[in-house]
């Protein structure tokens, strides 16, 4: 029998840390090959990779790419499409998954490109299906459904590819959830020879400085979230969603709306093109509910939706709705909070 | 410091960020002429970043590329009234229902007929969708580096530039030789406003088809002043591949679109009353949600 193309994942690498969305798409990876009988095989690329398998092999990895050298690290662009590229040429897989990190959505359009081939981006969820071509008269088995919110959160879009492959699509950090498939699984490790497929022009970008530091904010791991939305009005009502969060041990977040309107920071945005959140609470205040927003927050355990408009969307998976003006809500809630909390 | 040669961009896109009710048809389609369009502001900032350019080394021109329907015009007498010196427009059927592979094809095209150029400059991405591929596709095509999410350029010498770019968990400073590509974020400074003089000036340019609806008096006024034709370019002008452009050279394809219907939880309805908030503060307490 034909061996089956791998699905294939670009693994981002700083300090000898595999990123924990490079994981999570490993495992979303292997949910795919197993769907399709493929390998799941993946490319990592940086410096003193010695031993780096030990992250990667346990999310059921068949065959890894380790480019090493300390050129390679921080991410540049030009010398890891050029590895990409070359591992991709040879490897030929079927489906190719990049993290939409500043890393993935760097590289993979680039590699696209060079490929010739069709990227998705930013999507929530990856399925495998079939697709009969009209003009062709022609059914295409076991295809990547790459599924996407679109056109600012109002549809929910199928993206299939069946032409120009591999087929490449990119997911947001926290979207897919990762789980070790084997402790010991076995992983054949493929060393890359760096230096005889880069020249000096891949290398004419110069890092002069970096400084990169992690966000303190961790909406990702945060139990409760006080999530503000345009319907918030101004920087100064956000204050009241602060004090709740504060109070509450909670978070602050805001929906893409608040970010673009300057209320909240933009590493404060949830949903789709921000964080994705599944907090044990989360207050949603004047915050319609595109689904751009909900793909990022809909699986909370508890939702309470503070709103004027009985009619907004989010009101529909929320399990408190308050009627009301937040500058009224929020101070009573606090308020109460204080009374009733042992 | 010698001037930059500078293209720029631009996309017209639909305004995502207010879609009304009536954006959606019934079918779950998008109701493409219910939405208002906008220049897209990723873009604008590009705009300003070449303009800032302009600003530091006099006698650096900036010229507007953008692909579209006719329409998109205004994007090229918008980036007029802010201080652009040029403006083209890719305008045919042909070019429609592309992705971002085949945009990129079309537009890097448009760039080598404009070539030599030192500097291309987009925005990050635009908000139709999100994907921010189109700049590293197009870098990739012209065969020239990439520098993505730039937020302010540093220093400008005749071998290479200075850019700062905006990271998601920080910044990075980094240089590159010319010609390159840069894709522009929304964190760097945004667009200058129109100017007057600017306003007066173009108000009247028009690309040809525009012009085949105008009166006479424009159509003079487009004589005794070149500079208000847009180019406007087809296929046949960029020498385009009609396998690459349009939906033939998209490799991506909506397979299905689904509105979303969220489906009604039993949630509780409240008041603002202090007896509603107490009840469902004490609830949240008891079932140890918070506290």
């Amino acid at each position: 029998m034909e061996k089956k193309k791998s699905v294939l994942v670009y693994c981002e690498v700083e300090n000898q840390k595999v990123a924990d969305i490079s994981q999570e798409l490993l495992s979303a990876g292997k949910r795919l090959a197993e769907k399709l009988g493929s390998p799941l095989e993946a490319m990592i690329f940086g410096a003193n990779l010695n031993g780096i398998e030990s992250q990667i092999a346990p999310y059921g990895v068949d065959k890894l790419f380790v480019g090493n050298g300390l050129k390679l690290e921080p991410y540049q662009t030009l010398p890891h499409a050029a590895l990409a590229s070359y591992i991709l040429n040879e490897e030929d897989p079927q489906i190719v998954l990049f993290g939409a990190t500043s890393v993935g959505r760097d590289l993979a359009p680039r590699l696209a490109s060079k490929l010739n081939c069709g990227l998705t981006a930013d999507c929530t969820i990856l399925d495998i299906g079939d697709h009969f071509v009209k003009k062709e008269k022609k059914e295409y088995k076991d295809l990547l459904y790459a599924i996407r919110p679109a056109f600012g959160g109002s549809i929910m879009a199928n993206i299939i590819n069946w032409d120009m492959h591999p087929q490449m699509a990119t997911v947001r950090e926290g979207v897919m959830k990762k789980e070790i498939f084997d402790e010991h699984y076995s992983t054949e490790i493929v060393e890359v020879d760096v230096n005889s497929i880069l020249n000096k022009e891949d290398f004419v970008v110069e890092i002069i400085d970096r400084e990169i530091k992690e966000s303190g904010v961790n909406l990702k791991d945060a139990p409760i979230i006080v999530a503000g939305g345009y319907g918030v009005g101004s920087k100064e009502n956000f204050d009241y969603l602060i004090e709740l969060a504060e109070l509450l041990g909670g978070e602050v977040g805001g929906s893409r709306a608040a970010v673009d309107a300057g209320f909240i920071e933009h590493d404060r945005q949830i949903g789709q093109t921000g964080t994705t959140v599944r907090p044990k609470l989360y207050i949603a205040a004047g915050i319609s509910g595109a689904i751009q927003h909900t793909a990022g927050m809909q699986d909370a355990s508890m939702i309470i939706s503070i709103n004027n408009d009985p009619e907004a969307p989010i009101n529909k998976l929320a399990d408190y709705v308050i009627h009301g003006d937040l500058g009224v809500v929020v101070p009573k809630m606090i308020k109460y909070y204080k009374q009733n909390a042992k | 410091m010698r001037p930059l040669k500078i293209v720029v961009l631009a996309k017209q896109v639909p305004d995502t960020r207010h879609v009304g009710p009536d954006a959606m048809k019934p079918d779950g389609t998008v109701n493409r002429g219910k939405l208002s369009t906008v220049f897209n502001p990723d873009d604008l900032h590009a705009l300003e970043l070449a303009l800032n350019i302009k600003d530091r080394i006099p006698g650096t021109t900036v010229t507007l590329l953008t692909m579209g329907p006719q329409k998109a015009a205004d994007i090229i007498r918008e980036g007029y009234y802010r201080g652009a010196d040029y403006g083209v427009m890719i305008s045919d059927r042909r070019f429609g229902g592309a992705d971002t592979l085949a945009t990129s094809y079309t537009l890097v095209k448009g760039i080598k007929k404009l070539a030599p150029y030192d500097l291309v400059l987009g925005g990050r991405q635009a908000i139709d969708g999100d994907t921010a591929q189109v700049g590293p596709q197009c870098a990739d095509k012209l065969n020239i580096p990439q520098v993505t999410y730039v937020e302010e350029i540093l220093e400008i010498n005749d071998d290479k530039i200075v850019a700062r770019r905006r990271l998601s968990k920080g910044i990075e400073t980094v240089a590159a030789p010319y010609p390159c590509l840069m894709t522009v974020h929304g964190s760097s400074p945004a667009c200058r406003s129109r100017h007057a003089k600017k306003v007066m000036q173009y108000k009247y340019a028009r690309t040809k088809t525009e012009l085949r609806s105008a009166d006479e008096m424009l159509l003079l006024l487009h004589e005794k002043r070149p500079y208000l034709t847009i180019p406007e370019w087809s296929v046949e002008d960029i020498e385009a591949n009609l396998e690459k452009i349009g939906l033939n050279g998209s490799p991506t394809k909506v397979k299905s679109v689904e509105n979303i219907v969220l489906t009604a939880n039993e949630a509780k309805i409240l008041s603002e009353s202090d007896a509603d908030i107490e009840m469902m503060i004490k609830e949240l307490i008891e079932h140890h949600t918070i506290g």
